[in-house]
């Protein structure tokens, strides 16, 4: 394989692998910052077992979020040295303000909230998590930013000379029209998939036979509504989001990418929606295709009669515009990847919304009658795929929209293979076997912690500075008592 | 003074923040296996850096994204040259971040011995190769017209670069021990102060000669303000390096500490001076090195970048400050025993937790 080929795997494993942990932080993040201040709200210490609970497992995949997110920020440098110069003064520019501004404010806080319980007064713990989960925020506007630019470059002057690209406006950068509609869409990803973690966790806890105590189960109704709402809404916003992206990716600034996404080979008027299209092998045209007539054409241009470009006609145009060369990703894995991106999405709020109803006002499922094991087989089943399946739809999304950007790196001036290091292929292929076997065996340790703790349910979170009388509200952070003047720190690791 | 200018002194502070920060956590991570007796110990240690070295490994991914933005040339050559260096600084800060976090998660004796290897190692491999990396720096790396860089592994590994990293090994080290004087009690306090009058004198002995084979050999000009700049700080950290040996003996916790600080800070900018105004010398011609002139950013860039630094970093250091205030206790071992059992049920709503 080629360096360009070596380099381009190596970066869809660690960004892929980063994702994975990015969606669950971001969303998760607010998650326990909400419940914690319920439980300041309220007084009700189930409140304070679910932060405690949702916070451990917060903690376990935040620690690969970081560390996943160094590689990341070195591997420009590294494997893409040639893109890196070229660009680095637009895109260097998001990135550093991202450590500065997001980064900062992350481990920061983090730090302060996971030491902090008996040494800050309650509220002011509940503000680090709630300012952390900011720091999520904008981190991922600024990196977001940052690839947009990429996906529609603005803001700056391109050199066909020297291939360089100058800044010439930094807010024409940060508030690129596709970040405007990117932004929401991933973040919305990022509390569907956090929600659905909630929800799926204690939809599990409450199914489990022999029953957990009362009050963590009460405990646990409470998170199950909760994470299922916010999975709904993230889906909702995710839809509107991604039409709105679709159709000026569609119409502006990458027909090519969502003609390959829907393997619509010739431009049309009106278009049809693809339902299943299998392409021969090399996707250069369709084999058989299942359609829905008109429907793509209201999807890309919100007109049942508008006109859809197709990847044949758009090819041409390119050639024309760029010089000979296929300009033309390929198309099954962006068509694929599309799909799967919304089918998993969709099957995930299917799920929450069967949770909710089965549990809706204080039931709990009863499973009596003739399909009871059957009925029960599969709401287990369903609260063990669901914080899965928006994971998934996370990193479909990711592919096709990097994959279907090929072959450009920076589209319409700089092509992934002009991007790449001059390192020998040997260091590279080193690279991405380490990467790949230690991320292999993080993801396995990492699976094993969260299934551990999941299972741990409530029982396994004493309280903090919990004094056992129980009766003022001890449990509290910092309740005042823990933190005294000279009282040494309690170790936490 | 041009803005690249200003950048260039802008990469050196983050560098040297990260130095000074990242410097003791790794002294600790070293000193784990060496100064423990028993696990009581080991966390004790792990506690005294927990709340703040995500924190301190910032500075680093600042630094980085800096040169990434502000002299995208430099940030392209460096890190594409040195690749099998960062390879193995990424695996070590990897092993080691994930283990802060997952070794107190199993309560088993197999699984922390495992990850306080990952702390020894991940800890280790770093302090000696930033060394490494900062004295091949210094020197110069073989770089082409194109800025592709001509060698292979083993021409980072000369004698002036190895001692490089000898020095931030020695350095961080005695680093980490100065802190967990500062931070602890009881032997392990008696331990630290001891192991760091061990390592200062190797830290003098190598610091000392490094920067003086720097000074001799590898300075960009002699005459120049940087030139001189950069003989007064290899001569301030020479001075605070003696100082923090001597305060160590004292028993003077803070003050050896903070002498050691400055050490490093004017180790760091005594290495940045000396490159002036070179940011990666080309070992095959001084007309193909890479200069804060020909590897800076557009304008515009630059002056973004420095208005959001003007803002920020100033808050930035104003809230890292006020965590280490908010955890500036000493870390003491056995933990009070945290109440593993809840009190009963709670029937019906319980009061509000107090506000103080
Ligand atoms: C939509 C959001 C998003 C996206 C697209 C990315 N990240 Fe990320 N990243 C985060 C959102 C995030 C986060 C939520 O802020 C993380 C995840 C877990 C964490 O610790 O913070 C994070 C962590 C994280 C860290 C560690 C920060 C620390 O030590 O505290 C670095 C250096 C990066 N990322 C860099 C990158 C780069 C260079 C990316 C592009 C290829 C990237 N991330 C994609
Ligand atoms: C600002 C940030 C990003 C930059 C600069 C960037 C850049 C790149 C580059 C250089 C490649 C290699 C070329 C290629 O093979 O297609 C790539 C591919 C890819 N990236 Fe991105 N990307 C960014 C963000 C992301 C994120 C956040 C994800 C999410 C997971 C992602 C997912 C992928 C995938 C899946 C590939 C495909 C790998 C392949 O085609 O071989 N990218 N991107
Ligand atoms: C009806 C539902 C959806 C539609 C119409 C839709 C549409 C789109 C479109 C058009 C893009 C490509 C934008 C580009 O090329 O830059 C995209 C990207 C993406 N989608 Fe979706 N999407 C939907 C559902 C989902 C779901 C359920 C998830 C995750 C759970 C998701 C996660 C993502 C991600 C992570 C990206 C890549 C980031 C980006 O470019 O914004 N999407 N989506």
């Amino acid at each position: 394989m080629s360096v360009l080929d070596l380099s381009r795997w190596q970066f869809g494993i660690t960004t892929v692998y980063h994702f994975l942990f990015v969606p669950i932080t971001i969303g998760l993040g607010f998650l326990v910052a909400g419940f914690e201040t319920a439980w300041i709200r309220t007084g009700h210490e189930r409140w304070l077992r679910l932060t405690r609970f949702y916070g451990k497992l917060f903690l376990i995949n935040f620690a690969l979020g970081i560390v996943t997110g160094i590689v990341q920020e070195f591997q420009f440098g590294m494997n893409w040295s040639a893109y890196s110069r070229l660009v680095g003064n637009i895109f260097g520019a998001p990135l550093a303000i991202e450590a500065l501004l997001a980064f900062f404010l992350e481990s920061t806080f983090l730090g302060l909230w996971i030491f902090g319980w008996d040494r800050l007064p309650p509220r002011l713990h509940a503000a680090c998590m709630w300012t952390a989960a900011t720091g999520t925020l904008l981190s991922a506007y600024f990196i977001l930013a940052a690839n947009a630019w990429m996906q529609h470059p603005v803001g700056s002057r391109y050199n066909a000379a020297t291939g360089q690209d100058n800044l010439t406006s930094f807010a024409a950068v940060l508030f690129n029209p596709a970040q405007l509609a990117g932004f929401p869409h991933v973040v919305a990803g990022c509390f569907m998939t956090a929600g659905s973690l909630v929800a799926g966790v204690a939809l599990w806890q409450l199914l489990r036979r022999p029953g957990i105590p009362a009050d963590h189960a009460l405990a646990f109704r409470h998170a199950l509504k909760a994470g299922a709402v916010t999975a709904i809404a993230g889906a909702v916003a995710v839809v509107i989001t991604g039409d709105a992206q679709g159709k000026l990716f569609t119409q502006h600034y990458q027909p090519m990418k969502m003609a390959a996404a829907e393997a619509l080979y010739h431009t049309s008027t009106p278009a049809p929606f693809s339902l299943l299209t299998i392409g021969s092998l090399n996707g250069s045209h369709p084999v058989f295709e299942i359609t829905l007539p008109r429907l793509l054409s209201f999807l890309g241009t919100g007109n049942w009669s508008g006109t859809v470009q197709g990847i044949d006609n758009l090819q041409s145009q390119y050639a024309a515009a760029y010089g000979p060369g296929s300009y033309i990703p390929v198309v099954p894995v962006t068509y694929w990847s599309f799909r799967l991106m919304i089918g998993m999405g969709m099957l995930a709020v299917l799920i929450a919304v069967v949770a909710l109803w089965v549990t809706r006002r204080g039931r709990t499922p009863a499973f009596t009658g003739k399909r009871a094991g059957l009925w029960r087989t599969s709401l287990v089943a369903g609260a063990v795929v669901l914080p899965l399946l928006p994971l998934i739809g996370n990193s479909m999304g990711w592919i096709m929209t990097e994959m279907g950007r090929q072959p450009w790196l920076v589209y319409g001036q700089l092509k992934t293979a002009d991007g790449v290091s001059a390192n020998s292929a040997g260091e590279v292929l080193a690279s991405l076997v380490v990467f790949t076997l230690l991320y292999g065996a993080l993801a396995v340790i990492e699976g094993g912690l969260m299934l551990k703790y999941i299972k741990g349910g409530l029982a396994g979170e004493p309280l903090p500075g919990a004094d056992g009388d129980g009766d003022d509200g001890g449990g509290g952070p910092g309740a005042g008592s823990g933190g005294g003047a000279d009282a040494p720190m309690e170790l936490v690791y | 003074m041009h803005l690249s200018d200003l950048w260039f002194i802008a990469i050196a502070v983050l560098w040297a923040g990260y130095f000074v920060l990242e410097g003791f956590d790794f002294g600790v991570g070293i000193l784990l296996p060496l100064l423990s007796r028993g696990d009581t110990d080991r966390r004790v240690m792990i506690n005294a850096i927990g709340p703040v070295w995500d924190g301190n490994e910032v500075w680093l991914l600042t630094a980085g994204g800096a040169t990434f933005a502000a002299f995208p040339s430099w940030y392209a050559a460096m890190f594409s040259a040195f690749y099998l260096p960062l390879l193995l600084i990424l695996v070590a800060l990897i092993i080691r971040g994930v283990a802060f976090e997952y070794r107190g998660k199993r309560d088993h004796a197999r699984w922390r011995a495992g990850w306080d290897a990952a702390i020894f190692l991940g800890s280790l491999v770093p302090a000696l190769l930033w060394g490494v990396a900062f004295g091949n720096i210094v020197r110069g790396i073989p770089l082409n017209a194109a800025e592709h860089f001509t060698g292979n592994f083993f021409t980072f590994l000369n004698p002036y670069a190895l001692l490089g990293g000898v020095t931030t090994l020695t350095l961080f080290t005695l680093h980490g021990a100065l802190f967990l004087a500062l931070k602890t009690t009881g032997g392990l306090r008696a331990r630290a102060r001891r192991a760091a009058m061990a390592a200062a004198p190797a830290a003098i002995v190598a610091g000392g000669g490094f920067l003086a084979w720097t000074q001799l050999s590898y300075r960009a000009s002699a005459t120049s303000g940087e030139g001189i700049a950069s003989a007064a700080c290899a001569a301030l950290a020479a001075v605070a390096l003696a100082a923090a040996a001597g305060a160590n003996l004292r028993q003077r916790e803070g003050a050896a500490f903070a002498a050691n600080f400055t050490a490093i800070a004017a180790a760091t900018a005594s290495l940045f001076t000396a490159l002036y105004p070179r940011v990666l010398p080309s070992t095959l011609s001084p007309a193909l090195s890479l200069t804060t002139g020909n590897a800076a950013s557009a304008a515009q860039t630059l002056a973004v970048m420095t208005v959001v630094a003007c803002i920020f970093l100033p808050l930035v250091l104003a809230y890292q400050g006020w965590t280490y205030w908010i955890f500036r206790k000493r870390v003491t071992g056995p933990p009070q025993p945290s109440v593993p059992s809840l009190p009963p049920a709670p029937t019906g709503s319980r009061p509000a937790p107090r506000v103080p």
